[in-house]
């Protein structure tokens, strides 16, 4: 349950698949077009269930609850023994020592 | 209070209604009637000399970035290139303004514009360095900012870049919608003007262009007083054409004569709206998906006519692999211990290339860098792409298929920026400016017969001559 006051974050769908644009490509044609917007809840209400927010710019926005406390996951992503090959090769380029 | 129809097709109906009302600009004042219109009237009606663009953004602490001689990366273009040749390579570090780009630059014009004209907000329709730029200004002159975003695919994965860009306008204060694949975007942002009558803090107004010509003169002063050097070649990233147009002008103002260079990312192949597809993309601005559409059709965008003209001022146009980009990224780290952004490098990418047909005592001037961080970085890009299905390989970047694969060059003599057919591109503006205007008059053979204006018109446009556009006109 989320409580009135709560910073959250709605799913709204915007276009159902038959009514997006003309020139749209094919596989997008297959698929809506989906909004999600944050802000503070007005009343309490539970995940799932359809809510009313109050925007930062304080516009009021109506869609379904889907997070409270909506936070950034994405990170530096994991290592790639790759590029390890590019840096030491170059160093050895320009400064000399082993390269392989 | 009056019911509007808020349906796609009721929506864009207002488009010109709804844009004036949001821009402050009559865009039919420029027009002739014809398929031209008066670019340059159109350019000073801001009403803001290059004196007053520097002295506005001096008071947001924008500008007099440096400029770095990467003398490393120099020496391993020298290694690459023939005897004598491998011009020195100098960066301008544009993510040392605030936002972290040089698209503050164009902000803080807009926003400027936006407080005196008494908006109470701005809204942008960006997924790139350009929302956290206007955010930033609006942050700064206590205007409400609205960033929307195309951001994810139908299975709700975002592009990681994207999501750092959402992160970044959010913690600048702005209010961020973001919204799956489509170019239905332009729908929700007619939607947000109208319902907030917010200034619309497009990229492609006059006020955004002339923010960066302030780029364009600081670099060729610079070069001239720290190291009394004329810079033979400027690169920039191209994507909707804003960065180079800008650029070029200042330089023009500068009276400084290096030819422009425009650079993307080569994207050939993957469609720019497909929701299958958008993850497959490693890069997600300054891409030819962007670049070679708004080159030759700059009307596409935003506004009624687009102050971002990049053909009138482009001598070249290269495109560069993803691979390539990624590699230079990481060299730039490793070699002169600079960490930027991976897609702001791709002019660099093209500079590192360009430079070992140059002598090595003139100097090419990559024009920007943008901050990195989570989600905008190399690892975090590569990553996200093998986890999507790319192939990461080491071996000859020439080999690479956007979407399939991002091969980073085994040496770095295989980083090659690829020329595109300026005639070809050229033509195709042509070809654009007369499907836009199916009223224009035809002769017996069905040839368009054009006004002198709008033929000098297209002369400009194209940065050619007359007999180019009339042999163009002859064999459409």
């Amino acid at each position: 349950m989320a409580k009135k006051g709560d910073w959250v974050k709605l799913h709204i769908k915007v276009l159902n698949p038959q009514e997006r644009a003309p020139q749209v490509p094919e596989d997008t044609k297959e698929v809506p077009l989906e909004m999600w917007v944050k802000g503070t809840l007005c009343e309490d209400c539970q995940l799932g269930q359809s809510a009313k927010v109050i925007t930062r710019t304080g516009r009021c926005v109506e869609g379904i609850l889907c997070e409270v406390n909506p936070s950034y996951h994405h990170s530096f992503g994991d290592f790639i023994p790759e590029l390890l090959h590019v840096g030491q090769q170059a160093r050895a380029i320009v400064w000399g020592g082993a390269c392989d | 209070m009056i019911e509007r129809d808020n349906s796609y097709q009721g929506l864009m109906s207002r488009k010109n209604e709804i844009m004036k009302a949001a821009v402050g600009v009559d865009y039919s004042q420029f027009e002739s009637g014809g398929l031209s219109f008066d670019y340059e009237a159109m350019m000073a009606s801001t009403g803001y000399s290059l004196e007053d663009v520097i002295a506005i953004q001096r008071d947001l602490s924008i500008g007099r970035t440096p400029i770095i001689e990467l003398k490393n990366l120099t020496a391993l273009a020298r290694h690459c290139a023939p005897p004598g040749l491998g011009a020195r390579i100098f960066i301008k570090d544009e993510a040392a303004n605030p936002s972290g780009s040089f698209k503050v630059r164009r902000a803080a014009i807009s926003i400027h514009q936006a407080k005196e004209k008494g908006y109470k907000g701005a809204i942008s329709a960006t997924s790139g360095n350009y929302g956290a730029a206007v955010a930033s200004c609006c942050a700064r002159l206590g205007l409400k900012c609205i960033v929307v975003q195309e951001c994810f695919d139908s299975k709700g994965l975002g592009q990681p870049e994207i999501i750092e860009k959402a992160r970044k306008c959010e913690a600048l204060g702005a209010e961020v919608v973001q919204l799956t694949v489509g170019p239905e975007l332009f729908y929700i942002f007619l939607r947000l003007l109208e319902e907030t009558g917010y200034f619309n803090a497009s990229l492609y107004t006059t006020f955004g262009i002339a923010g960066i010509e302030s780029l364009g003169w600081e670099l060729a002063q610079q070069m001239r007083e720290e190291y009394r050097l004329e810079p033979a070649m400027v690169v920039c990233t191209n994507a909707g054409g804003g960065n180079l147009t800008g650029t070029a002008r200042g330089l023009r103002k500068a009276e400084c004569r290096a030819q422009v260079v425009a650079a993307s990312v080569n994207l050939k192949g993957l469609h720019m709206a497909s929701d299958r597809q958008f993850n497959l993309k490693s890069f997600t601005t300054g891409h030819t998906g962007f670049g070679m559409p708004f080159t030759t059709w700059p009307d596409r965008s935003d506004v009624p006519r687009s102050a971002a003209r990049p053909l009138r001022y482009m001598d070249q146009y290269v495109t560069i692999n993803q691979g390539e980009v990624f590699y230079i990224t990481e060299i730039l780290a490793q070699l002169e211990g600079l960490e930027k952004g991976p897609a702001g490098n791709t002019s660099l990418a093209a500079a590192f290339s360009l430079a070992q047909a140059l002598p090595q005592d003139q100097a090419i001037v990559v024009q920007e860098t943008e901050y990195t961080g989570a989600g905008k970085h190399v690892n975090a890009q590569l990553s996200f792409a093998r986890q999507n299905g790319i192939e990461i390989l080491l071996g000859d970047p020439r080999q690479e298929v956007p979407g399939k694969n991002i091969i980073l060059p085994s040496h770095p003599s295989l980083i090659q920026a690829q020329a595109a057919d300026m005639d070809h591109l050229r033509l195709s503006l042509i070809k654009n400016a007369l499907k836009a205007h199916p009223e224009l008059e035809r002769n017996a053979q069905g040839r368009v017969q054009l006004s002198p204006q709008d033929l000098e018109f297209l002369v400009a446009e194209t940065n050619s001559n007359r007999a180019f556009v009339e042999k163009a006109l002859e064999s459409l």
